[in-house]
Formats: structure tokens, sequence, C-alpha cells
């Protein structure tokens, strides 16, 4: 990965030469993936011109709804985030890991693997940059590399931005991942509406200096970065939802037997919506097959879910068979134990699982439950129980 | 090496509308292989030459309505090695369980000219409920690429890689947007059975539920959003769970909570 | 704003870039044990001399059949004879079945060692304690070698042994030459006894009370399903044996072995990375909890 030293300096590009920004991305053989509406939904997908972006909509979200709406202007990243995450392009849903034939001596390897796309990724808002650097954590960072990851992850080129306004679910305030961008982007954009529609820009690396080289740019003004600022200073007091962080591990773990979690289970559809819309959710299945001939064998590794019986699997059945036990098992994981296992927090406060839950669970309004109804101390430990 | 006898592939039909054997039939370059590696017995919807059991392999699609259905399923059990029931029929009764929920004479004695003649049980019942099914594979009609699954699977004695969680898990993996969440559209799809890759969802209508129940659903959660926050009348809410999985326990039972219920 | 494209799940033709990590290496088989009715051994040889099997006792191994599918199976030969990988294993699924028609010559695939292993370095100038239940003793079985070879570094060796009958027992030939050596102590128990059984009749934790060792100076290694498990670590708790001193193997579902897949979580752990042997204390807050 290049190193990304952030420069003190700012700069403004114009709206209007937004698309050079496109193009040089384009002629460095990226491929421009950026917000874009599909299905009256902002997703993420390719684009070549600054034009399929949503321009003048933005999204109002709330638990178990989304919905478009014009803004009355014409702002590029007047929204925040929808259904998508960069995880689809950094860690693609199902890929095939290897194919194998079947010889005298057992089987050998056909078909390698070819370099993974080269994405520029336009639009990574502060908690998506944050969640790309826990994936980082759990598949570059272990004694083994995901090599596919390291290679889409260190092509990737990040156009971030700040946002300018926060939804009814976000609150990535409250968990530090934002509203504003921190290190690891390429180049970071501030959307300025008054005035001259244009873009307070920074740059975080190298090769984001060598783009914007290439694009009609000057520096900015006291006047522009104080507005930038002031812009993303009124998106962090928008947050729709906040979540008290403040030993937020313990009292997971010690109110693992609390029976708020069988009033989770009522309501949950264990349809796993949550954890395919989180943009930090990793998990993996593994499925080998063979053609029906039997002479070729594929190894697949596909998105799965620990709201399915499946994932917890063992010789004498499931081990997390209730809904309840699979709730519990997501929020704390996320919340609780990702701290224990890479050192953060697993949740980067996008609100994806909150709008995108069928029936509107909210995970800030979960956590503030089982706070107010904490029991304080530890239950017996299993074993004690048992005496 | 001594040429292996290839293993005999036997399709069956009861109650049903023969849409699941044209998804076998649909394979097209899948049924070449297929054929390349088993050899198909007995189906008429494909070919008239029939060879006698025993069958390796009887795929049953259709459900039991009929006193000589459910003698003829028992003598297709002793005649099959491994016996898998495809469809929502098989699985679940069909369509046709919405009977289930009536008086069926009341039906005959309204239809024909001569009920007497009608020789019909009271239920439309999965094949589970008359001998042991080694598998079922769900779908109204079911996927053609996961009945290839369930083939291969077989003849190599693994495990087929059939998801039992909900249509959810695919439609975010293909990246259609939630019809129920973005469009406040009632969908069956948190509590239906993957495998039909949200063929709904995706072209923005709600699930029918095709694939009959999921492993866990919450059935009673779902409906209450719908109608609690969609604004759904019970009415509705019974219609949307009564079609080809009627039958099945999940969707049967939830449906009967909203019998009596009036708006 | 129209329907665009429908995007369908992209099952891509080709191979990823990479991915050594997942490739398992070729095995070939070069013996196979029935143990009891279920239950068999493998012996296996890497195919290409550039690979080994070197492991610690209490690590396992993905074994893959080809097309069928993989799964984890704890090594249970001996760790100074690396070129010899062995597992035992019960024919449960679709694999293990498989797994038990394999013939001399065959060819698996292996990926591994993965996990954490019984701490025996650690462990010098105690007593040492295994207790083990059923198929348990497998993963038990390479510290036992290295710990008879390297007795002198060791105080008392206790091996606690339950199965469900005698038939069902594992290494029996191996138990009673350990049970003829004068310097380890070997106690076999079976839940129902058959045949012409004369020894004991009872739960493995039956056998803890009895047994010749110093707690305070003592080391549990414990493996076997999890109520086994917990009564035992109960058992030795009462002879003064704390959950510091007692080490278990736990199973979780598995399917990276690189503590990427998620599938292994237990609490705070990844069972694949921090496990599959824990310290008691370091779990006891999760451990036998309910689903969890």
């Amino acid at each position: 990965m290049t190193e990304h030293e952030p420069h003190d300096r700012l700069y403004v590009l114009d709206r209007t030469d937004l698309q050079q920004l496109f193009d040089a991305l384009r002629t460095r053989g990226y491929t421009v993936i950026a917000p874009q509406i599909e299905n009256n939904v902002i997703i993420y997908g390719a684009v070549d011109r600054v034009e399929e972006l949503p321009i003048g909509w933005t999204d109002v979200q709330a638990g178990g709804s989304y919905r478009l709406a014009r803004r009355g202007d014409d702002a590029l990243f007047g929204y925040t985030v929808g259904p998508h995450s960069w995880k689809r392009f950094l860690s693609p849903p199902l890929r095939m890991l290897w194919r194998a034939r079947k010889t005298a001596d057992g089987f050998e390897f056909i078909d390698d693997g070819s370099p993974p796309p080269r994405y520029a990724l336009v639009g990574v808002r502060a908690c998506e940059l944050a969640a790309i650097q826990r994936l980082d954590d759990i598949y570059t960072r272990g004694a083994v590399i995901d090599d596919d990851y390291q290679a889409r992850r260190g092509a990737a080129f990040i156009v971030a931005v700040n946002c300018g306004q926060a939804g009814a679910t976000c609150f990535c305030a409250s968990l530090g991942t934002g509203p504003s961008v921190g290190p690891g982007y390429d180049l970071a954009l501030t959307e300025l509406m008054e005035g001259e529609h244009r873009f307070v820009v920074a740059v975080g690396s190298e090769r984001g200096a060598e783009v914007l080289a290439e694009l009609p740019h000057r520096a900015a003004s006291e006047g522009e970065i104080e507005l930038a600022e002031a812009i993303v200073a009124q998106a962090a007091s928008q947050m729709g939802r906040t979540l008290e962080t403040a030993g937020l591990q313990e009292l997971l773990y010690r109110n693992v037997e609390h029976p708020y979690w069988d009033a989770v289970a009522e309501r949950c559809l264990t349809c796993g919506n949550c954890t395919l819309v989180c943009p930090t959710c990793f998990c993996f299945t593994i499925e080998d097959t063979t053609d029906l001939t039997g002479q070729i064998a594929e190894r697949w590794r596909r998105t799965d879910s620990c709201f399915s019986t499946a994932f917890s699997f063992i010789s004498s059945g499931s081990i997390r068979t209730s809904a309840k036990a699979r709730y519990r098992q997501w929020l704390t994981h996320k919340l609780a134990g990702w701290q224990d296992q890479f050192g953060n927090i697993g949740c980067v406060g996008c609100g994806r699982c909150i709008t995108w839950c069928p029936v509107g669970i909210d995970l800030t309004a979960e956590v503030a439950a089982l706070r107010a109804e904490d029991v304080g101390q530890p239950p017996a430990e299993p074993i004690l129980e048992m005496a | 090496m001594a040429t292996k006898r290839k293993p005999r592939l036997a399709v069956w039909k009861f109650a049903s509308c023969d849409g699941c054997q044209l998804s076998l039939l649909d394979c097209e370059d899948e049924l070449l292989a297929v054929t390349g590696q088993v050899e198909i017995a007995y189906f008429l919807e494909a070919s008239r030459a029939v060879l006698e059991g025993p069958y390796d392999v009887s795929l049953v699609e259709g459900s039991i309505t009929t006193p000589g259905d459910a003698e003829r399923i028992r003598e297709i059990r002793e005649a099959s090695k491994f016996l898998v029931a495809i469809g929502a029929c098989a699985t679940a009764g069909g369509i046709q369980a919405l009977r289930n929920f009536a008086d069926v004479r009341e039906f005959t004695a309204a239809v024909y000219a001569h009920p007497e003649y009608i020789d019909t049980l009271k239920r439309s019942s999965p094949i589970a409920e008359h001998v042991f099914v080694d598998f079922e594979l769900r779908g109204c009609p079911i996927n053609k690429y996961q009945l290839v699954e369930v083939i291969s699977a077989y003849l190599h004695g693994r495990k087929p890689n059939i998801p039992t969680y909900s249509v959810c898990m695919e439609c975010k993996l293909r990246g259609a947007p939630c019809v129920m969440v973005a469009a406040g559209i009632a969908c069956l799809g948190p509590v239906t059975q993957a495998g039909c890759q949200a063929l709904c969802p995706a072209y923005g209508r709600g699930c029918f539920g095709c694939y009959g129940p999921m492993e866990t659903p919450n059935t009673a959660a779902l409906t209450a959003w719908w109608r609690d926050q969609l604004g759904m009348a019970p009415a509705a809410i019974q219609r949307a769970l009564r079609t080809y999985n009627a039958g099945s326990e999940a969707f049967r039972k939830e449906s009967e909570a909203y019998e009596h219920a009036h708006d | 704003m129209m329907q665009t494209a429908l995007r369908t799940l992209q099952r891509p033709s080709t191979p990823v870039y990479g991915s050594s990590a997942c490739k398992p290496y070729r095995c070939r088989v070069t013996r196979r044990v029935q143990e009891n009715d279920d239950t068999f051994t493998v012996e296996l040889t890497p195919v290409s001399a550039r690979q080994h099997g070197a492991f610690t006792p209490g690590q396992f191994n993905m074994l893959y059949i080809f097309g069928l599918g993989e799964i984890p199976i704890s090594i249970s030969g001996d760790p100074a004879d690396p070129d010899r990988l062995v597992h035992t294993t019960r024919a449960v699924g679709a694999v293990t079945r498989r797994m038990a028609t394999l013939h001399e010559g065959d060819v698996i695939g292996v990926r591994g060692p993965f996990g954490t292993h019984w701490p025996l370095e650690d462990l010098k100038g105690k007593d040492i304690v295994i207790v083990a239940g059923g198929i348990g003793l497998a993963p038990l079985r390479p510290a036992l070698y290295q710990l008879v070879a390297n007795r002198g570094d060791y105080e008392r060796v206790v091996l606690l042994y339950g199965a469900r009958t005698p038939e069902d027992m594992l290494y029996r030939a191996e138990l009673e030459r350990w049970r003829a050596r004068f310097d380890l102590e070997v106690y076999v128990t079976v839940d129902r006894a058959t045949g012409d059984w004369h020894g004991n009749v009872g739960l493995v934790t039956a056998l803890i009370p009895r047994a010749p060792f110093e707690p305070r100076n003592a080391a549990a290694l414990l493996c076997g399903p999890e109520v086994m498990m917990r009564y035992a670590v109960q058992a030795l708790q009462k002879r003064g044996v704390g959950a510091a001193q007692t080490w278990l193997s736990l199973e979780r579902n598995m399917k990276c072995g690189m503590a990427m897949c998620g599938h292994c979580q237990f609490g705070p752990h990844i069972v694949c990375r921090d496990g599959p042997v824990f310290r008691m204390d370091r779990i006891q807050r999760f451990f036998g909890r309910w689903e969890v």
C-alpha cells in the first residue's frame, strides 16, 4: 500500500472540472466506482461521467425505511450512505479461490488467478474509510494475508468526501469515525454549494498529489477552508443517533444472560440483512464443489452471515440455533469481541443496519435499552452455576 | 477400468403443474452433462422409454391429493435408493393445499357435474407426510442450478450446497435494493428460503415466498411490521401467506393468525 | 429514475489472484486403521518432499477430499515424526464418511497446522493430568508422546480416559502399553461395560477425586464433549486445580483456519487463532454458556 501522508495545503477544484478527475483516473487505468441511482436507491457502481452521480438528490432514512428526495440544488454528494458499501468491490461477495483437476497423483491446480481490477472509489465517506480500515485489520494484518483483498486494496485510489449533512440513522460522531474523513485517502473533497459550486480538496498521498497536479486547481482561500470546516461541523451536529461507547465492551459481556435478548429475538427476523449491509461484517464461508463428471473441483468463497444456523454448525449440530443467541452474537461481536480480537470497535456508525433492517431494529436503541437495564455485575460463571 | 453402471434416475409426477420437471428439461447444457452421468430410466415428460426399477435417484414432483397417489408414492419409495421431493407441491402441498383451509366436498360439488366420481383426499399434502424423503428441494418452480447441484452432490457423495437462510441473503449479495425498506412493498423475503437469487425483489416486486419458509422464519414479526408500518390489511396479509407454500407449517400458522382478524 | 440494468450475483469464471493460503497441499494415505465402529485413523505423508507436517501437540489441520469438502481435524500423531501426519476422526459427515473409505495410496489435501498447542514446554516440573473423553483423546495423544519422550522433565503423568463402551475406546493397544509403564498412571473408565470388561464403570470425571497428583503443582489438559469438560473443570477445582492450571481444547465451526472467515467466533476469541487450546481462566466467562 502506498504511503498516505497528508499534505497541509488545501486546494480548490471547480465543479466544472470534476469530470477531468474522472478522466484522469480512467487514463491511469482505474475503473471509477461512484454513487448512482438504481431502483430508487443510491448504490455504488461503475461510472464514466459526473452526470451519472445522483445530482440534486438526497436520502431520507429511518429505521426500516429509505426514500430519495429532491434537494433543491445540484449537489453531487448531498446524501449519506445507501445499502451498498465498498466491501463489495474490495471483497466481492462470491469469488472462486481455485480450480483443480483430478490427476493420477491426486489433483493439480489449474487456471491460475489473474490480478484483480484497479478501482478508483469516488465518494468514500469518513465512516466508510474507517470501515475499509477495519477490513484491512482482518484481511491483511493477521498471520495470513488475503492476497486478493490486498491486491484490490493496494490498487484502490480513494477519493473521499466529507459529509455536509448527516442522516437520521447516522452516528459516526459517537464513534469518532466521522463525519470528517481521517487519514487513508488519496484525495478528500468537501463540496461547497455557496457561491460557485466547487470542492475543497485535501491531498492524502503522493499519487493523490500526482492526480491533482493534472487537474486545474488553485490554493484554497481562508474563507473557503473555514466554509469547508463549518460544513463538516454542521454534519457532526446533525447526527440522528448516538451510541454511548463508554464501558460498552463490559456492558455487553456482563449482560450475556440478560432477558433483554429474548425481547430482541421476538422482533429479529434472522434474515441477515444487517450483516450484509454492514461495511465491516467480514464473514465468509467456503464451498467446495465439483462438476457433474467429478473431474474438476472448485473452491468458492461466499459472503456469510452469523444469522444463519449453518454458520455455527459443528459435529453435534448448530451452536446458535435460537434467534436470541444469533442476535446477541452479532451485536456482542461487533461492539465487544471485535475490540479483543482486532483492537477496535467493529462498528463505524454508518447506520446501515438500522435503515436496512426490514423491521427497523436499531442497534443504538438496543444498546441503550441494555444499558438502562444493565444487571451491573457479571452473571455467575457457568462452571460455578453447576455447583 | 470396468465400466461402472450409471446411476438410474427417475422423475415422477403427482398433483402439480409440471413446471419443476420443465426445470430439468430447461437445463439444456447441463442436461447433456447429467445424461452423461446418469441413465434416465423414467421421465415421461422427456421420453417414452421406461426402464424398470429399482432407481438410484427419484425426483418426485407434486403433492399427494388422492388415495391412489398415497399408494403410488409408497411404491416409488420402495423402488428408490435416494428420493428427492422437488418443488413447492412436493415439499409443502403446493397451491392446491389451499383446499386444506376449506371443505373439499364443497369445491367438488361446485366444480364438477358429477362430484361422486371424484375420489380425492381432504388435504393436499407433501411427500414427506407419506414416505421418508432424503432431500427436499424447494421452489415454485425449482431452480435448475440447484437441481443440478443436488444431482451432482448425490453422484459424488457430498452434501448439496443448498442454503436454508433467507432470500435477503441472495438479494443483498446480488446488490438489489430492499423493496420493503426502499419502497414500502410487503416482501416475504426475510422469512423465505433462498434459492431463486431474489428474482422478484430484484425486479422491484415483493417476494411471493415460492421457496417456502426459511430455517427460522419469524413470520409474526414480519407481518406485524406489514400491518403496523406498511398499513396492510389482515386479509391481504393472509392472502400473501397463502400461495404456493400455504401448506408449510410456518406460513399456514401465521395465515391462520389473520383468519378472523378484520380491519 | 428508471430501473437500470439489474445486477446479478457475478459468478466469476476464473479464480482470484493468489489465495495460496486456501490451497491444500497433497498428502498420500500411507495407512488407515479402524479404531472402532465409526472411528478411524489415517496416516499421511506429503506427496512433495518440500512439504512437511511439523506441528505442536494440540494443533489441527484442515483435511480436504477432492471436490467434496474440507474439515478441521486435530493432529493425533507424534510431533517428533512430522513426516507421518496422523489424524483420528469419526465418520459423521460427508467428508469424514468418505475419508473412512480411503485406501493406502489415495491422495487427499491438507492445510495447516493451525491454532494453539498444549503448553508442555511451560509445564516442566509439574504433575500433568490428562482428562480425555471419547474421541477427545486424539488431540491429546501428541501431548502424551511428547511427555513420554521427555519424561524426566515432568513429575507425575496421569491419563484419565473415558469412553462410552470398551469398544469405543481409541488406541487400545497403546493404552495397554502406557498402562504397563511404571512412569505413567493410566486410568480408564467406560459409561457402560460390555463383554469381559472388568475395569472402571462411570464417568471420567469420577476418576478425578482419586487420581494420584499433587493439585498445587498440577496442570490439567482436557479434551472431550463440552459437558464432560465442564464437569471435569469442576471436579478439578474441587481438588484445588484452579482455572489457571487447566487447559482445554474447544470445537467450533471452522472454514478458513486463518482468523478471517468468522465461523469459529467464541466470545472475545477466534478459536482457530486463539485456540483450540485455551487456558480455562481465559475463557471461563463464556465456557459452557448457552449458545455462545
